[in-house]
């Protein structure tokens, strides 16, 4: 075959005169730039941030409940800074952070595109993030909200005396920014694959972010109305959901729900592709059951849109409803258990580096484990009546979303940072900082799981005095994770600066943002690649010449 | 809850279905474990076995199979539906009532419980009830959502405004047991909490007597429904009433004029109240007004009360209390409630006074009469 191009360590090596991030060095360079990659930085600042603030309202909600008066905060405060947390978190931390930052990143390198199908509009996504963000800071600087991020009626319509419509209309502006990576991400992936770049040669990483999008486009608008309707009864009290003029607050908890639970997906789905490369990769050979692995991504996003209902089997919905979510919840979970048997299975007879993004997601699968099978307790509908609402469940989604996705987005941020800075950060404080990270954690969240089977509620600023005991380990458990996280901030800055210079290839991997230089080029490629192996292709035929690699990379065991 | 100097890791044993619940989480739990243990073992394994013996070395070619695929398809599945099945067993004990039950009456307000019993004893974030009884608790909400938890009961159910939700249980133990609210509710959620009682017999009835008892709802629902809201002045009076018949409806089926047929049960009184218009029963003229707004939720409670005891229906409410309480020995004091109606009732709107501006803020326009959309 002729030009395929191989991976061409020689070409690869002559840095590009001007990569993406010395191409233009203006403020304006960088607001109004089109390159995805530059858009991608902007957001993992903007995300980082608002990552920073949600965890320090976490810090203040452990604290206070270090003893079981409400001493530190009164409980007026202590609701809104949970509700802070929980918004922020969710909407301007989890949603973003690993599609809008690497997926931006990523997607079109590795499809072999130039960029993404629209550049235009994904600027345009990103300030619609920036204005939300904004609003929402604007709220919270005014006095915040204290309606819980879930907005239950007729409390958010009629009671709360907080800044509902401004934090509701951040939402709802925010939620254009989804729409608009999830459109975009769609097409580009439809449209812009390099010559020969299949769907099935596509890295795992673009099928969940396929999937991923799906449920941002279809699922996103559901928000926006129902943020609206809420703004409306609020502001014209036209009796949609308050029952004294007519409403129904179930009605409510539907609609959130069928955009929120969907939204879980959206929340965990990038976080499986980011392990599905991690765990290939650092094995080093192919990964096992590649298909089965994306279409249970796709499975996961259609029958993300029928479990709504189990977030709500003590609400009053019919008892039968209840029985058929419940049912849909456990068959929603054999993809997700799906993936994890694969990644198990690929291990086998691979060549295992403990590099620090492979113990990122060595972790990943041990808490997502643990996140998964609780999330089977609460499936099950008689178990639910007693857990939902307590601790137990605050313990199983904090698993899934920071155990699952805040480590697969870190064991991404450093799988590929030396492409994004093209610098090398301290592979000795990384190891530390994940080790720290995967303690602190544990020890946050277990004690939970036990604290919601005793029976203590969530969102108590005040608890009975048997529950302290378990609440200081988790306090201190989340002092240990603070520290976790602080040091990476230290030396991932550190690096951009200081750090070691990184090859185009430093894990000499075959996939195809590692056969352009770091950082890439504007264009990512020097010319359009044309691709003929198989995605985590690990044999020579995919032109990756492991013999003459280590031999001009000097590289030693 | 017990005493316990130890760390506890599982609320007591104290309704007739706890114990159900706790097997299904020790069978998940084993389960779970076994799974769990398993896999972090295989991968902890791997990740030593198979710890890469040259640097950029590369690993065995293996593709997938479709053998494992299956099976590791299939057997979550079918652990998946035991678990469901088994969720679903158990949640039908305990959303299905039986038969023969006291009734208890709970409003839940920012941030306060109001029970009061079938014979009239009213209380306040506490709750007296006997061991070894059907006890259905009929709920709703002045405000916004409320959820009446009881952890060692392992029973939980929101409490919406604008109409009844129920709970069962059957208290197996005697003892003084959380009841907390689980719907976040504002300003003072956490606040809102207080205690089941749970007393032998004997002790109940010491307890009924040593209150006083008011109106029965049977019997404030009847004053309201004769003197103070004038409902016999229609539904009244035998053939020549104007308003439908309300002897012997309840738990009936009640044809409409749009042809339809609804269940007459307590939600279907309160919509009538409310909503006249919503659901007219065959061979009617929609004539009635709607009382929303004149009428409190304890008011309508009482009034659901005395039109159900039109239908003889009442399940086996504590009328029997009545006469045993005078027998049984007076020497035996009674749990320390604290003191039961009038006193508590001021202390949890001295809460709210706390809040200052926050939370509640009842601005909703009590007296709109718009019609519910609600329709069955």
């Amino acid at each position: 075959m002729q030009n395929v191009n191989p991976i061409n360590f020689e070409k690869i090596k002559e840095e590009p005169k001007v990569n993406y991030l010395t191409n233009g060095f203006t403020v304006k360079s960088w607001l109004l730039t089109k390159d995805h990659k530059r858009i991608a930085i902007l957001y993992l600042i903007t995300v980082s941030a608002f990552f920073a603030l949600g965890g320090t309202y976490a810090s203040l909600i452990r604290l206070e409940l270090l003893t079981p008066a409400s001493d530190l905060l009164q409980s007026g405060t202590y609701n809104r800074v949970f509700t802070q947390h929980g918004i922020i978190m969710v909407f301007f931390f989890l949603i973003p952070s690993i599609p809008a930052i690497l997926g931006n990143f990523l997607i079109p390198i590795m499809i072999g595109a130039k960029d993404l199908a629209f550049p235009k509009i994904n600027l345009l996504s990103w300030y619609f993030y920036i204005i939300g963000g904004s609003l929402t800071l604007y709220a919270l600087l005014q006095g915040g909200v204290d309606t819980g991020w879930t907005f239950y009626t007729p409390y958010s319509t009629t009671f709360s005396n907080s800044y509902v419509m401004a934090v509701g209309l951040g939402i709802f502006i925010n939620g254009f920014s989804s729409i608009l990576t999830g459109l975009n991400f769609i097409v580009t992936i439809h449209t812009m694959r390099a010559p020969g770049m299949t769907w099935f040669r596509m890295p795992l990483f673009v099928w969940a972010h396929y999937a991923t999008s799906l449920v941002m486009l279809l699922g996103t608008p559901v928000i926006a109305i129902t943020v609206l309707l809420l703004a409306l009864e609020r502001l014209a009290r036209i009796g949609i959901f308050d029952p004294a003029i007519g409403g129904d607050p179930i009605l409510f908890q539907h609609l959130f729900w069928f955009y929120s639970h969907p939204a879980v997906y959206i929340m965990i789905l990038p976080g499986m592709g980011v392990i599905s490369e991690l765990i290939s990769n650092f094995s080093r050979k192919k990964i096992f059951g590649y298909e089965f692995i994306a279409f249970s991504s796709i499975a996961i996003a259609v029958f993300g849109f029928l479990v709504w209902g189990h977030h709500m089997f003590v609400s009053g919905q019919s008892v039968y409803a209840g029985l058929v979510f419940s049912f849909l919840t456990m068959v929603v979970s054999v993809p997700s258990a799906i993936k994890v048997f694969n990644w198990s299975a690929t291990l086998y007879k691979g060549q295992i580096s403990y590099d620090t993004p492979m113990l990122y997601a060595l972790f990943f699968i041990g808490l997502f484990l643990i996140g998964g099978l609780t999330g089977l307790f609460l499936g099950s509908i008689g178990l639910t009546v007693h857990l939902t609402d307590t601790y137990f469940i605050v313990a199983h989604f904090h698993y899934v979303m920071v155990g699952g996705q805040v480590l697969a987005y870190l064991g991404g941020l450093h799988y590929w940072w030396p492409k994004i800075t093209g610098k090398m950060y301290s592979e000795f404080w990384s190891k530390i900082a994940a080790i720290i990270i995967f303690v602190g954690f544990n020890l946050t969240f277990f004690p939970q799981f036990i604290l919601g089977y005793m029976g203590m509620p969530r969102r108590y600023a005040s608890y009975p005095p048997e529950f302290q005991v378990l609440n200081i380990f988790s306090t201190a458990g989340a002092s240990i994770l603070a520290i976790g996280l602080i040091i990476p901030l230290i030396y991932l800055t550190y690096s951009i600066f200081f750090g070691e210079k990184a090859s185009a290839n430093p894990w000499l991997l075959p996939g195809l943002e590692w056969r352009t230089s770091s950082p890439p080029p504007t264009e990512n490629f020097e010319e359009t690649p044309i691709v003929y192996w198989e995605a985590y292709d690990f044999t020579e035929e995919s032109g990756l010449d492991l013999e003459d690699a280590r031999n001009k990379y000097k590289v030693t065991v | 809850m017990q005493e316990n100097s130890w760390v506890p890791l599982f609320p007591e044993q104290a309704s007739t279905f706890a114990w159900q619940v706790d097997t299904l989480y020790f069978y998940m739990l084993a389960v779970s474990t076994v799974v769990g243990i398993g896999i972090v073992a295989a991968i902890i394994f791997f990740f030593i076995k198979y710890r890469e013996k040259e640097k950029y070395a590369t690993g065995a070619e293996i593709h997938g199979s479709i053998g494992l695929e299956t099976t590791w398809s299939i057997i979550p599945f079918i652990f998946a539906m035991t678990v469901f099945v088994g969720g679903a067993y158990v949640f039908y004990n305990q959303t299905r009532p039986p038969v023969d039950t006291t009734e208890i009456y709970v409003v839940g307000k920012q941030w306060m419980w109001k029970f009061q019993h079938s014979s009239g004893q009213r209380e306040i974030n506490e709750l007296h009830v006997p061991v070894g009884r059907n006890i259905k608790l009929t709920m709703t909400t002045e405000d916004v959502l409320h959820d009446v938890y009881i952890p060692a009961f392992r029973t939980k159910m929101d409490v919406i405004p604008g109409r009844y939700t129920t709970l069962w249980f059957n208290a197996i133990k005697p003892g003084k047991y959380h009841l907390f609210c689980a719907e976040y509710c504002g300003l003072n959620h956490s606040g809102m909490g207080g205690w089941i009682y749970v007393m032998e017999q004997r002790d109940f009835d010491n307890w009924l007597s040593g209150n006083v008892s008011g109106q029965t709802p049977v019997q404030a629902g009847q004053d309201l429904f004769q003197n103070k809201l004038g409902c016999a002045s229609c539904h009244a009076g035998g053939a020549s009433q104007r308003g439908a018949k309300l002897e012997g409806i309840y738990g009936k089926d009640i044809k409409l004029t749009n042809g339809q047929a609804v269940k007459a049960d307590d939600e279907y009184i309160r919509n009538s109240i409310l909503n006249p218009s919503g659901q007219i029963v065959e061979g009617f003229q929609p004539i009635m007004p709607t009382f929303k707004g004149q009428v409190t939720e304890e008011q309508l409670i009482s009034l659901v009360a005395y039109i159900k005891s039109l239908s003889g229906s009442t399940s086996s409410s504590s009328t029997n209390s009545g006469s045993t309480m005078n027998s049984t020995s007076s020497g035996r004091e009674t749990m320390n409630n604290g003191g039961t109606n009038s006193t508590n009732l001021v202390a949890p709107r001295a809460d709210r006074g706390d809040s200052n501006s926050q939370g509640s803020n009842p601005n909703a326009p009590k007296t709109q009469s718009e019609p519910t959309n609600r329709e069955r």
